[in-house]
């Protein structure tokens, strides 16, 4: 099962035939996702060659939808463009949309979100490193070779404290792990990525790893208390984050007395979620989850 | 970025949001003139980016020039919550009838925008929400088709202004939306709105806060940089396009990737516990590439900290393997000993993940002076503290 993307996932790449698109396509091939074109408007008909997979290239989403049957599609075009592309693949019907670029302005992100509620497209990012469900299908940047397939499911608004998770519980492994991005506005959130891991039969337990800002946390702990029956443990970032100062990702400010890690912390130890202090704490607690089962 | 007043408030005026006429000074004698120009009563602010400036002393009336720059004199260099004064706002009195609150915000939690109004202003509005949540109204703004006049007077209404003043107000408040969307603003906050005696509306205080993200579009917006708030490091790293944050510590921190180096900054502080109490110097992120050149960059603006007493490097090699980490450190060396940089601290390198074993033995083989290895992130970020106690 694992959530959201699977083997039968076909993926296209928007922005493929540019640096980043192409070397991240390239991967996403390695580790076995089916990646079946990519979308550059005007070189439509080009065919680009990755280890001796040769993918055509389509002006549109829609036209590369029409001819390959795909269903995900991944979003690597430079800020400046990508609300063009997410709004032109909200429009084509594709079912996920994962929105790999970093920088796109918040005014652009709230606008494809607004456009696209009521639509069929799920938008995942932007300012994330996409999802991956091991052993299987490979959507945006995570390095696919770092873990194995197993029970655990993860969701993260950081990529590197992803990849940092998933390689000290690679032994046991993951169903799918989830980077929903740095951004103060973003499509997927830690609420979806926590129902859908309830849902899904393939997973035992979640990791969640917060970060200072916002309150998305809090509202996770709320949604947990009411929803979630599977095991979670949680991890937050920036408790030495200085007030009024942006760490890195847009979206990681503690604005006044809100969107502190000690907060986002209680909230969640107050629904039973077990907090690591570390990140190698937070995987030996789900390593005790996942052996005693 | 956070803009001043009289910033926010020449936003207001391209929009033809009404402001009162006013200048900035950062002298008595500037402040002198500007009143002499302005003319009659004016009154002297306080350029602070904080609330409150009012009960700590910052802003003043002013009959004339020569008490203008009296006040001048006396506000300019005045620490208000740890913000130091380098200017004031000159701007003419205004006699009040009434006075509101209006404000467009960025809505995370929503992924929208909001509108707040009330017709409860001049006081901090988080006050308001406590004592008076009633008189708050709080809006959801659809992204897509925004504010016009007739939403604006539907969302001034919900705020309780009265009906004598919406017609105007909900004009001004679509020149707001106006600036808030243009501008690519977060944040967009009128408190005092007021009504004059003869009736005009006015933004007497205002307050925006840019997205970064959109500096692309708005070339004009880096003359809004604040100088004296830009600590010189973290003016150099932005030079070298490095996402550098100072901080009080001893600890030189480089890491790659935002989340990971949060992580490592709260690491090194609870290992720092054990160590007489020593701390992060810094935030830096150098991305999940991590090269040469750039590992070089970041441990030059590090090394130049005078309080970093040891530099603790840690990355998590996944899109870059560790190998090709090792190799980068060993060159950023090279490149440091070039530019006639010398190493002069110890420094912890933590690699973990794609191709760890090979990246250790590159940096065992180069034994770069000064470097240690720790192949766990709690251990070296502890080893990094014990150092920078030894050090300090």
């Amino acid at each position: 099962m694992a959530i959201w993307l699977t083997e039968q996932s076909k993926v296209i790449v928007q922005g493929m035939t540019g640096s980043e698109g192409s070397k991240h396509t390239q991967r996403m091939l390695r580790s076995g996702t089916k990646v079946v074109g990519g979308v550059t408007p005007g070189k439509g008909g080009q065919k680009v060659d990755f280890d001796g997979a040769t993918l055509p290239v389509y002006n549109s989403v829609a036209e590369a939808m029409a001819e390959t049957g795909a269903d995900v599609t991944v979003v690597f075009v430079p800020p400046k463009f990508a609300k063009g592309a997410v709004i032109e693949a909200i429009d084509a019907g594709i079912g996920l949309c994962v929105v790999i670029t970093e920088g796109i302005p918040v005014h652009d992100t709230t606008s494809f979100w607004a456009y696209a509620q009521g639509k069929q497209t799920q938008i995942i990012g932007p300012n994330c490193p996409g999802l991956i469900s091991p052993g299987r299908s490979n959507a945006g940047i995570i390095p696919a070779d770092i873990t194995r397939a197993g029970r655990i499911g993860l969701v993260s608004k950081s990529g590197t404290l992803t990849y940092q998770m998933m390689y000290e519980l690679r032994d046991i492994g993951f169903s799918s792990a989830v980077g929903i991005g740095g951004d103060p506005v973003i499509g997927t959130t830690h609420i979806d990525a926590l129902a859908a891991f309830q849902a899904d039969p393939e997973t035992d337990a979640v990791v969640m790893i917060g970060e200072i800002g916002g309150d998305a946390e809090e509202r996770a702990a709320a949604y947990i208390k009411e929803n979630v029956t599977k095991p979670v443990v949680g991890y937050v970032a920036g408790f030495t984050a200085p007030e009024g100062k942006t760490m890195g990702h847009a979206g990681a400010i503690v604005s006044g007395s809100s969107g502190t890690a000690q907060a986002k912390k209680e909230a969640l130890e107050a629904v039973g979620v077990k907090v690591g202090r570390t990140p190698s704490e937070t995987a030996e607690l789900m390593r005790q989850i996942m052996t005693s089962r | 970025m956070d803009l001043f007043e009289y910033q926010a408030k020449e936003l207001f005026a391209k929009h033809g949001v009404p402001v009162l006429p006013g200048s900035v000074a950062s002298t008595a004698e500037d402040a002198r003139a500007a009143a002499e120009q302005i003319g009659g009563q004016v009154v002297v602010k306080a350029q602070v980016k904080t609330g409150g400036r009012g009960k700590a002393g910052g802003v003043k009336l002013a009959q004339d020039p020569a008490e203008a720059a009296d006040r001048a004199g006396a506000i300019l260099g005045m620490d208000i919550k740890g913000h130091t004064v380098h200017q004031v706002l000159v701007t003419q009195a205004s006699d009040i009838a009434e006075e509101y609150y209006f404000s467009f915000l960025l809505d995370r939690a929503n992924r929208t925008f909001l509108a707040m109004a009330s017709r409860e202003g001049g006081m901090e509005i988080e006050q308001v929400a406590v004592e008076k949540p009633e008189a708050l109204a709080r809006v959801p703004v659809n992204a897509l088709t925004g504010v016009d006049v007739a939403t604006a007077r539907d969302i001034l209404a919900q705020g309780g202004f009265p009906a004598e003043v919406l017609d105007e107000t909900a004009q001004v408040v679509a020149r707001l939306w106006e600036t808030f969307v243009t501008e690519d603003a977060t944040l967009v906050e009128v408190n005092p709105l007021v009504k004059t005696p003869e009736g005009r509306i006015v933004a007497l205080d205002g307050k925006v806060t840019l997205d970064g993200n959109a500096d692309y579009r708005h070339p004009d917006h880096a003359e809004f940089a604040d100088i004296h708030a830009t600590d010189p490091l973290e003016q150099r790293a932005a030079e070298k396009d490095l996402n550098y944050v100072k901080l009080d510590g001893e600890v030189g921190i480089i890491g790659n990737g935002a989340g990971l180096v949060m992580s490592t900054l709260d690491v090194v502080a609870y290992a720092g516990e054990k160590h007489g109490g020593v701390k992060p110097a810094n935030f830096l992120d150098i991305g999940g590439g991590a090269s040469a050149e750039v590992m070089a960059n970041g441990l030059e603006i590090i090394l130049s900290d005078p309080s970093v007493k040891s530099v603790f490097v840690n990355v998590f090699g996944g899109i870059t393997s560790c190998d090709a980490v090792a190799n980068g450190i060993v060159q950023a060396f090279e490149l440091l000993s070039s530019r006639g940089e010398q190493i002069t601290h110890p420094l912890v390198v933590r690699l973990d993940g794609n191709n760890a074993d090979l990246g250790r033995q590159i940096l065992t083989d180069a034994a770069l002076p000064h470097l240690e290895q720790v192949d766990t992130m709690d251990g070296a970020a502890d080893r990094a503290a014990e150092l920078a106690a030894q050090g300090a």
